[in-house]
């Protein structure tokens, strides 16, 4: 049975076959916590406690799974590329609007955790909160955090954003679609954007041209910003 | 297909190389500002690699799944900070979404009066 364990296969094998079932469950009901990420994560932890198996075991799976994240951030240059195309007009006030969103983004996320004391890992993790998954854990690593609890902090922002970002924006008066679309996409990445889409196409296109962008500006800043505050 | 797996990979090839002698940016976001670069200049078309990156795409939901099971290591972590760790990320969400909102609505709207007038 250990030696099961010890294969790797056997983990890429589980979490297939969890997201899987994540899918099939979520076509049945939408509800947003049946989300097939959420489903399959929950699964492979409940086998993982009951056949206490250690994570460190389940790791030599998942990072075959992961190594795939590395050709999929170079695959958003292709959507990144057309959604600029199509808004080019905008680029300069689309440029200066993600470039601030991030440098918010960026001191807002590190120093109340800064503030109220918590370790320099969950600081470093906390960092790139607002962007994509897969570029959050490279940032959260370069800037000497963790992969896995960057990724837990960006799905809080994506749901706590696609729930309530619609309304915020609506009480500030952000009425123009692009900018409706840009704002989630840039504060919630792509479950902002999927909520984007939800009120239409400008909207969502807007927010697939943020999460890449974002992506960008925010590792661009990130190591120099977090650095100047750190140092404070 | 086959093509394009091979093209994201050349990217994300000299993305590595380069972050790895020195620019400030992770590998795989430098690969995928050298497919926009080369996508921009015509070098590459969009259809030598749209199937292999909708492919990705499309089901980058699952790639979440490992990093997601991580989080067993950090419960005692995130558990003693849940304050703080709840507090930014309410905050800076909130604070990100009204900036960018904000400033495009304002910034795009007078462009577009500009040209307008």
């Amino acid at each position: 049975m250990n030696a099961l364990f010890e294969n790797p296969i056997l983990w890429v094998t589980v979490s297939l076959g969890a997201f899987l079932s994540g899918k099939w469950l979520y076509a049945r009901n939408r509800f947003p916590l049946f989300h097939p990420v959420l489903v399959a994560i929950a699964s492979v932890i409940f086998l993982l406690l009951l056949f206490d198996v250690e994570y460190e075991t389940y790791r030599g799976g998942g990072d075959i799974i992961s190594f795939f994240l590395g050709p999929s951030v170079v695959a958003l240059g292709l959507p990144l590329y057309e959604r600029f195309q199509q808004m080019r007009s905008q680029a300069p006030a689309l440029l200066i609007s993600v470039a601030a969103g991030s440098l918010v983004g960026l001191v807002s996320a590190v120093l109340p955790v800064i503030l109220m004391a918590a370790p320099e890992l969950v600081v470093m993790s906390m960092a790139p909160k607002s962007i994509t998954t897969p570029i959050a854990i490279s940032v959260a690593e370069q800037l000497g955090g963790d992969g896995s609890l960057a990724a837990s902090f960006v799905v809080m922002c994506g749901i706590l954003g696609g729930v309530i970002g619609p309304a915020v924006l609506k009480l500030t008066g952000v009425s123009d679609p692009v900018a409706f679309g840009y704002a989630l996409g840039a504060a919630s990445h792509g479950i902002g954007t999927a909520r984007a889409l939800e009120f239409g196409r400008t909207e969502g296109a807007a927010g697939s041209l943020a999460i890449c962008l974002n992506g960008i500006a925010t590792s661009i800043l990130a190591p120099a910003v977090v650095g100047a505050i750190m140092s404070l | 297909m086959f093509g394009g797996i091979f093209y994201l990979f050349l990217f994300l090839s000299a993305g590595e190389v380069l972050s790895g002698i020195g620019l400030p940016l992770p590998g795989n976001v430098t690969g995928m500002l050298l497919m926009t670069g080369a996508l921009a200049t015509g070098v590459l078309k969009p259809e030598h690699v749209r199937t292999a990156s909708n492919v990705l795409l499309d089901n980058l939901a699952f790639l979440f799944v490992p990093p997601g099971v991580g989080i067993l290591v950090h419960i005692q972590l995130i558990r003693t900070h849940w304050l703080s760790i709840s507090l930014a990320v309410v905050v800076s969400t909130l604070l990100v979404l009204i900036v960018v909102g904000g400033l495009q609505q304002v910034l795009g709207s007078r462009r577009r009066n500009e040209r307008s007038v």
